[in-house]
């Protein structure tokens, strides 16, 4: 009972500090707007300066919220990556996925003329970006998923998942060596990351993937947690594995390839955040790993983008350089402490 | 690939396979918790046919204890005990008050209580099977299949093993079948024997195969001898 009372705490104490990142990140940027209007602003009071009002509305708050959606999503695909293939490194980026991605956008956006183009070209760009990156890294899952399904080994499945990751970026240099200059560069901001680039129509179109892969992986709980034990023990429970692998996968592939598709490909969010959140809620249990990962991925991602800002200067990071200066330290930190990654 | 096996089981009985290596132990074992499916024959549960059994009526009916590592190391003891009652639980895998009382008696019947927080990545071997047989405890099956639950085991610890499961056989009537190279322990505590030596394949209870000989024909002779009288290997020609 007691260990239940602290894990609630422990979710109110992340709660607040989401909420405490959230402001935090709107009230920081290239302008400095105060805290005390930032609030204000928020819960819809008109502020004195009205280009802060306008800061806030049309470019901070779709960006902060983009964060929050990309950081638990891809936090939540990284922790449903790693207990599908039962291995502590397994993330969108590890597996190929996110060059699956990279590599649906770029047939896009370098490749028009190529068939693809054509196709996805009436449903508007952004729809057609968003459903190509998902369609290459749904590929690249489906792949692994076809190896993984005949080699038992983890090691040889994180090696697979590389090369695929290898294939797809040859792929993307012989595209982006025969595109213009003016698509080269399209493609290249769009690999670097971006969380401010999108309007409230595409935030609400993120916002519907991101819930549906959330959705999915909630109805796969309970299977995940008979997953910690291995696929033998899971089917002697009774688990469905089929069902439950293509539910598993179908939520990554929206959640990482959906991401993917709006805001490029963010490195080390899906490897790094699940252990911080194993490690800060002590448990196994989905169902509070989870939720917990989801709110954890949403702060780290916050902070990152804060940083990405550098607060009182122009310019701004690549967010995906931010995240690797995160993430990288963070696995690094896990393997000396623990001698090994657990899981 | 190997001659025809016959063996019927009851309630509340403890039986082992034994047999050389490679001979097809665990494939047999994967057989009857349908991990794969028959190779050839029938294997009939409770008068109905392995098959026509769904998944979630399985889990109810058979649990199993394996060989391969756990994937989650870190996965605290009551949490791996606790799993073992996902066949009774709603879609969020929620404890109901029986679910609970379940995991509790296994926990207590194994002697677990000290250990209930402890990841099982600090387990000894011996601690760990234990833990691994209260799951299978807490799952509430007729029939529990354990793939050579003693290896790795010292003397102690293997006998301590074997004696919880003769006495979960008997006490509370569960059918028990496990695997395992400790041919002498088998003859000693189990209530049915199969040998699986390619050929007959006898069936029946520890005293009855000696009687018959069976074991001295379990191995090639070259190495060891079998003395019925007491029931173990000499090593033969040093």
């Amino acid at each position: 009972m007691n260990r239940k009372r602290s894990k609630k705490a422990y979710f109110l104490i992340t709660l607040m500090v989401l909420l405490l990142c959230f402001m935090g990140n709107i009230s920081l940027g290239s302008v400095h707007i105060p805290l005390g209007q930032t609030f204000q602003s928020l819960i819809g009071q008109p502020l004195e300066n009205q280009s802060f009002s306008y800061i806030i509305w049309s470019y901070r708050l779709p960006k902060a919220l983009t964060a929050i959606l990309v950081g638990s999503g891809l936090s939540v695909s990284g922790l449903l990556m790693q207990t599908l293939f039962r291995n502590p490194l397994a993330g969108p980026f590890v597996l190929g996925i996110s060059s699956g991605a990279s590599l649906g956008a770029a047939i896009l956006i370098m490749g028009s003329g190529l068939v693809t183009g054509l196709y996805l070209g009436h449903l508007g760009p952004d729809l057609a970006l968003a459903l190509a990156a998902s369609l290459g890294s749904f590929l690249v899952l489906f792949a692994v998923l076809g190896v993984a399904a005949k080699i038992k080994d983890t090691m040889a499945l994180l090696i697979i998942g590389l090369m695929f990751g290898s294939i797809t970026s040859a792929l993307v240099s012989v595209l982006s060596f025969f595109s213009t200059s003016e698509q080269l560069q399209r493609f290249v901001f769009w690999s670097y990351g971006s969380l401010g680039n999108l309007g409230w129509g595409q935030l609400s179109l993120l916002f519907f993937i991101t819930v549906l892969g959330m959705l999915i992986s909630m109805l796969s709980l309970k299977s995940l947690n008979a997953f910690l034990l291995g696929e033998s023990y899971a089917q002697s429970m009774g688990v469905d594995l089929k069902r439950t692998k293509y539910m598993i996968i179908m939520a990554t592939g929206l959640l990482a390839g959906g991401i993917t598709a709006f805001a490029g490909p963010i490195a080390f969010i899906g490897l790094a955040v699940p252990h911080v959140g194993r490690q800060l809620f002590q448990t196994t249990d989905h169902k509070i790993v989870l939720p917990a990962v989801a709110l954890c991925g949403a702060i780290v991602m916050l902070i990152c983008d804060g940083i990405a800002q550098m607060p009182g200067s122009a310019s701004v990071l690549p967010i995906n350089a931010v995240t690797s200066i995160f993430g990288a330290p963070v696995v690094i930190w896990l393997l000396v402490k623990q001698q090994k990654i657990i899981f | 690939m190997c001659s025809p096996i016959s063996f019927e089981l009851g309630h509340g009985e403890l039986m082992g396979i034994v047999g050389i290596n490679g001979v097809g132990k665990s494939t047999l074992l994967k057989t009857l918790a349908r991990f794969q499916p028959t190779l050839s024959g029938n294997v009939l549960l409770k008068g109905k046919p392995l098959e026509k059994y769904s998944g979630g009526e399985m889990a109810q009916l058979v649990s199993v204890v394996l060989t391969e590592p756990i994937a989650a190391k870190h996965i605290a003891v009551q949490e791996l005990i606790a799993l073992g009652r996902h066949p009774y639980t709603n879609w969020l895998g929620k404890l109901s008050r029986t679910d609970k009382d379940e995991i509790e008696k296994a926990i207590s019947l194994l002697n677990l209580e000290d250990m209930r927080t402890t990841p099982c990545a600090e387990l000894s071997d011996g601690q760990l099977q234990r833990v691994l047989i209260a799951r299978a405890m807490a799952q509430g099956t007729d029939i529990m299949l354990l793939d050579e639950p003693t290896t790795h085991l010292d003397l102690y610890h293997k006998v301590a093993i074997l004696k919880i499961l003769k006495t979960l056989a008997h006490s509370l009537q569960k059918t028990i079948v496990y695997t395992t190279h400790d041919i002498e322990l088998a003859i000693q505590l189990c209530d049915k024997l199969l040998i699986m030596n390619g050929d007959k394949n006898p069936f029946d209870q520890p005293c009855n195969l000696i009687m018959h000989q069976e074991f001295e024909r379990l191995f090639p002779s070259d190495n060891v001898t079998f003395n019925p009288k007491t029931g173990s290997f000499k090593i033969r020609n040093i």
